[in-house]
């Protein structure tokens, strides 16, 4: 095993990086292996999305008053279940509709 | 032995010992664990923390990820220093050692593969960005012409977009040829969506994020020349980050 060559000093790494690049590596890049443990790849998915966003540490976020990850369906899952009842709620309206228009489509198929 | 396996890389075994005092996911210092002539770096976590439930739930408190995300990447650097890893996704967990040893002897040509490609090799990152606040700037100093007709105003206003525009071309000009450059030089390059400043403190617009895989042997060669660009055009700034495992370059075995 031979010994690395030396590198250059890190830029911009350590306790100082810039979150936002470590979390785009750490949640988004990186191999993929199913272990034991079943996490749900797709919540995963949508928290790398805002955290991008994040760069600034969190209590600095609070600091600056910004806290919209708390209504964020992707980030909190109060704001996620909140965020279900209402899609749930359109859906089954759009059902409706649709329902309502059905017999007329299928007398339009079956004239045609 | 109780708790699970958080695993952070798979490596080749390597002589030089990991940096003393690194603490690891949820502060359980990395171990190595040998199997198939691989290496596979864990640290032993426990169930109330990593289990599929607290781990969901973890998952969605910015604070526990950050720590969390801190820790992964800290060992992923201390094993840069003195290797080459094929870094995991965070949260990557198994139940024992035993059920590591089976994930090892499925990938294992995988791994090799990887790791064959990207020895003694690193990730830089590059970003630029374009200095938004520049034009404001540049209006601040001539503005204070007032209009005095609706003529001059829209004329005032047409160079104003006009030179932002130019900006705008500028910039993409800059980071296009950089961009070609820096891969011209690298053996590979990915390009990143760009990151959103909203919140970054970083100031200006992310125009580019790309990543470039570099031998370790050129890599401070690598780094002069991003250097070189720094004071090229006003109102860009480069920004370089690294040595990086080769995160952007790992993921290619993974297609079943």
């Amino acid at each position: 095993m031979s010994m690395p060559s030396r590198l250059p000093d890190p830029y911009g790494q350590g306790s100082g990086a810039n979150l936002a690049d470590i979390l785009e590596r750490v949640l988004d890049k990186g191999i993929v292996i199913a272990g034991d443990i079943r996490i749900n790849l797709l919540d995963i998915e949508l928290l790398t999305i805002k955290l991008r966003l994040i760069v600034a540490s969190v209590d600095k976020a609070k600091e600056m008053g910004i806290d919209w990850w708390e209504d964020d369906p992707a980030l909190s899952s109060r704001a996620r279940r909140d965020e279900l009842a209402r899609e749930n709620n359109e859906l089954r309206e759009r059902l409706a509709r649709l329902e309502e228009l059905e017999p007329s489509r299928r007398a339009e198929e079956e004239s045609s | 032995m109780t708790g699970l396996r958080y695993v952070y890389a798979v490596c080749r075994p390597f002589g030089t010992p990991l940096q003393a005092q690194l603490a690891g996911v949820a502060g359980d210092p990395p171990r190595l664990l040998h199997h198939h002539g691989l290496v596979a770096v864990v640290s032993h976590v426990p169930e109330r923390d990593f289990a599929e439930e607290p781990l969901r739930r973890h998952l969605e408190d910015l604070e526990w990820l950050t720590g969390t995300v801190r820790a992964h990447q800290s060992v992923i650097d201390a094993l840069t220093v003195v290797t080459t890893p094929l870094p995991l996704r965070l949260g990557t967990v198994f139940r024992d050692d035993s059920g590591v040893r089976v994930m090892i002897e499925e990938r294992e040509e995988g791994f090799r593969r990887t790791l064959d490609r990207l020895q003694d090799r690193v990730e830089w990152g590059v970003k630029v960005y374009a200095e938004t606040a520049a034009p404001d700037r540049a209006e601040a100093a001539e503005a204070p012409a007032k209009p005095v007709s609706g003529r001059d105003y829209l004329r005032q206003r047409r160079q104003r977009v006009r030179s932002h525009e130019e900006l705008w071309q500028q910039a993409e000009a800059f980071a296009t040829r950089l961009h070609e450059t820096l891969s011209g030089y690298a053996e590979d390059a990915r390009l990143h969506a760009p990151q959103n400043p909203a919140l970054s403190g970083a100031s200006g617009q992310n125009i580019l994020n790309a990543a470039y895989l570099v031998p370790r042997a050129d890599s401070e060669e690598f780094v002069e020349m991003v250097d070189r660009t720094k004071d090229d055009i006003p109102g860009m700034r480069v920004e370089l980050t690294g040595p990086w495992a080769a995160y952007s370059f790992a993921g290619e075995e993974q297609q079943p």
